[in-house]
């Protein structure tokens, strides 16, 4: 079983991305969990999200304690808060910052795999809003390998209707822009 | 034949309960539970349900209403938490005891105070002894099954009577998960159309909700009384038909990983579900530990948990809700009073869990399975436990 | 009508929800019994105004095809408020004998 973190501030549809994702595992018949940091919402607020993806029905319900990968959404939250709190080593953290990912590493002092993209550059060209959620699936999907790309259309195409396209060209792009810095 | 969807599981039963065909749906919002109302009235408003939907501007006027719609011959549905519940308190005995066959989801949550809006059992466990048939859920699926459920068992003419299905506020009300969906034609032919036992109209004589003197009210109380135990044959009956046609088993109590158990874990809505983890670690640790998870809470399971215990020498029962200055947990408390009359029982012991939504890790399923463990030879160590509390 | 039983023997007799089928039952209740007193019209004052009729909390006066009105004797309990807001003065409120 996989387990996720994500982090955003409140209105920057973190809980969108954990939904995407959960809803592209299950299409292609996996099971998934995506659930959000459970409380009120109140925008600009860091606030987490979580998923869950594994090959039978996942039971466990508490929260996640140990992610083997961790999302960040707004480059404003690294050094704000502590992203890498539980990360495996084994793990990757996947950051959305115009900084290389190698700085990234020294800057959390992470011993794992840092992936980076310019997720907010991407996001302003192709849908004219600095939200990055829908771009990041894209980062998280080529960093995991945890489901198709291709699988996670289906759910962006349900969900965002007329600008379903562009979200999914911000993803592409992302997944193909993605720099990895592997682990130590 | 059934859809495999991922989907929020409030959205899931707002869904599900839109597939049952309401004809009223009365409902307030109240956070962890609000999606459901919310979504049902999306439904209703896109037109894909023909319901009549009723903006209440609170919690009582939506189980009256209801209580009204049912009683005029309307399959009836409402949903709510935690401090709705209680606001609709004063007319929640009296859906039961005027026979109605209302169907309310409740997303668990705690009660105030201090304000708190994560999930516990304190709201329903304050509606005990109210005449509901009462159940829960632990996933997604069971969430969906068991509202189409609900409203096949409350209207059998052998019951009639309100059934409340429970999942946990924000533990499952607000996890996207995969879950079959039924088709609108095996509902159909699942759940038929609701044939009202009676139904207030010009043209009908009957008066409901009337009065009772002191020379009648016992044996009213009784026939009450008797009718709720009863309606676990119909229960019973419903589980097998559901496992006929989709193939999913559904008991008043599930065993998981029990043969052979000295010890059990017996457990309440979705923690049952973290609580497996802890039960399969400890068994690849070689401890013969198994679970409960308990599904049927009214009526009480008796006999189910006097068999699920035979042999079993230490028990710790886990419950989301405390009666401050009682007997501990609620599910414990009536646990350890079914098995009092045993020759041989096991040591059983309370360890309330979760409230508010504190997070419950598959640690500490361990570590109270391991104190179960210790007592089963030392005896209890106290009349209940808050497990976790810093400062203990 | 043929009167009911005043109670279902046993519990197994109580009819599920403690409906009542029989239409007007209360109408076999007959609480006239329960008055110290009793109206008494003096249709010369009468006006026809129709406030007894109104204010009966038993709901018991009618209008005979005079248009005057009368108190059913099986039911008034003698609660004196006809008499109170009979303006005229029509109605006197007398003991039972």
């Amino acid at each position: 079983m996989i387990e996720i973190r994500w982090h955003g501030r409140g209105g920057q549809g973190a809980v969108t991305s954990v939904e995407m994702l959960a809803l592209a595992a299950i299409e292609e018949g996996q099971y998934a969990q995506g659930f959000p940091s459970f409380g009120p919402e109140r925008r600009g607020a860091p606030v987490a999200a979580f998923n869950r993806v594994d090959t039978k029905h996942i039971n466990v319900r508490s929260g996640v304690y140990d992610p083997d990968v961790v999302v960040v959404l707004d480059p404003s939250l690294v050094g704000l808060i502590n992203v890498t709190e539980g990360l495996k080593q084994s793990g990757v953290l996947v950051v959305n910052t115009s900084k290389s990912p190698e700085e990234i590493k020294e800057e959390v002092h992470f011993d794992g795999a840092v992936a980076a993209v310019d997720a907010s550059r991407i996001a302003w060209d192709e849908l004219g809003v600095p939200i990055t959620n829908t771009t990041m699936l894209g980062a998280v999907i080529k960093a995991t390998g945890l489901v198709k790309l291709q699988s996670a259309k289906s759910p962006l195409e349900h969900r965002f209707g007329r600008v379903a396209q562009k979200n999914i060209k911000a993803m592409e792009r992302a997944y193909n822009e993605l720099k990895i810095a592997t682990a130590n | 034949m059934s859809e495999r969807v991922g989907m929020e599981i409030a959205l899931a039963a707002a869904e599900t309960v839109a597939l049952c065909r309401p004809d009223v749906i009365a409902a307030y919002p109240i956070t962890p539970n609000t999606h459901i109302p919310e979504h049902l009235s999306d439904i209703v408003a896109e037109g894909r349900l023909d319901a009549d939907f009723i903006c209440v501007e609170s919690e009582h006027s939506a189980l009256s209403a209801c209580c009204g719609a049912s009683g005029a011959g309307a399959r009836a549905f409402t949903a709510t938490s935690s401090q709705g519940l209680l606001y609709m308190a004063e007319v929640v005995p009296i859906v039961s005891a005027m026979r109605l066959p209302v169907v309310m989801i409740i997303g668990n949550r705690a009660l105030s105070g201090p304000i708190n809006i994560w999930n516990d059992h304190s709201d329903i466990m304050s509606q005990r002894d109210v005449g509901w048939i009462s159940m829960f859920a632990a996933n997604g699926q069971e969430v969906v099954d068991m509202t189409v459920q609900s409203f096949k068992i409350a209207e059998h003419r052998d019951v009639m009577l309100p059934v409340n299905l429970n999942l946990d506020g924000f533990q499952l009300t607000h996890v996207v998960e995969p879950m079959l969906f039924p088709s609108q034609e095996e509902v159909d032919a699942f759940l038929p159309e609701y044939e009202p036992y009676a139904a207030v109209h010009p043209d009908n004589i009957v008066s409901m909700g009337t009065l009772a003197l002191p020379e009648i009210f016992n044996e009213v109380m009784k026939a009450k009384d008797e009718v709720l135990k009863d309606s676990k044959k119909v229960i019973l009956e419903v589980w097998k038909e559901w496992e006929e046609k989709f193939g999913r088993t559904y008991k008043p109590v599930e065993s998981y990983r029990t043969e052979g158990a000295e010890i059990l874990l017996l457990a309440i809505g979705s923690m049952a579900e973290t609580a497996e983890v802890a039960i399969d670690e400890l068994r690849d640790r070689g401890m013969p530990v198994g679970l409960l998870k308990l599904r049927l809470w009214r009526p009480f399971p008796f006999e189910e948990i006097r068999n699920a215990v035979k042999g079993v020498k230490a028990m710790a029962v886990l419950d989301r809700a405390v009666s401050f200055g009682g007997p501990g947990g609620p599910v414990f408390s009536e646990v350890r009073s079914a098995l009092y009359d045993e020759k041989v029982r096991p040591t059983i012991i309370s360890e309330i869990i979760g409230l508010g939504g504190r997070d419950v890790p598959v640690g500490d399923f361990i570590k109270i399975a391991e104190k179960a463990a210790r007592v089963a030879k030392t005896g209890p160590e106290e009349e209940y436990e808050i497990f976790g509390v810093r400062g203990s | 009508m043929e009167k009911a039983k005043k109670w279902p023997e046993d519990w197994q007799e109580i009819i599920p929800g403690c409906m009542v089928f029989r239409p007007g039952s209360a109408r076999e209740y007959h609480t006239g019994s329960w008055r110290a007193q009793r109206p008494v019209y003096d249709n010369s004052k009468c006006i026809k105004c129709g406030m007894c009729y109104i204010f009966c909390p038993e709901g018991c006066i009618s209008q005979d095809a005079d248009g005057y009105f009368i108190a059913d004797l099986d039911y008034c309990k003698g609660c004196g408020i006809c008499a109170h807001e009979c303006w005229p003065g029509a109605i006197t409120m007398v003991e039972e004998g």
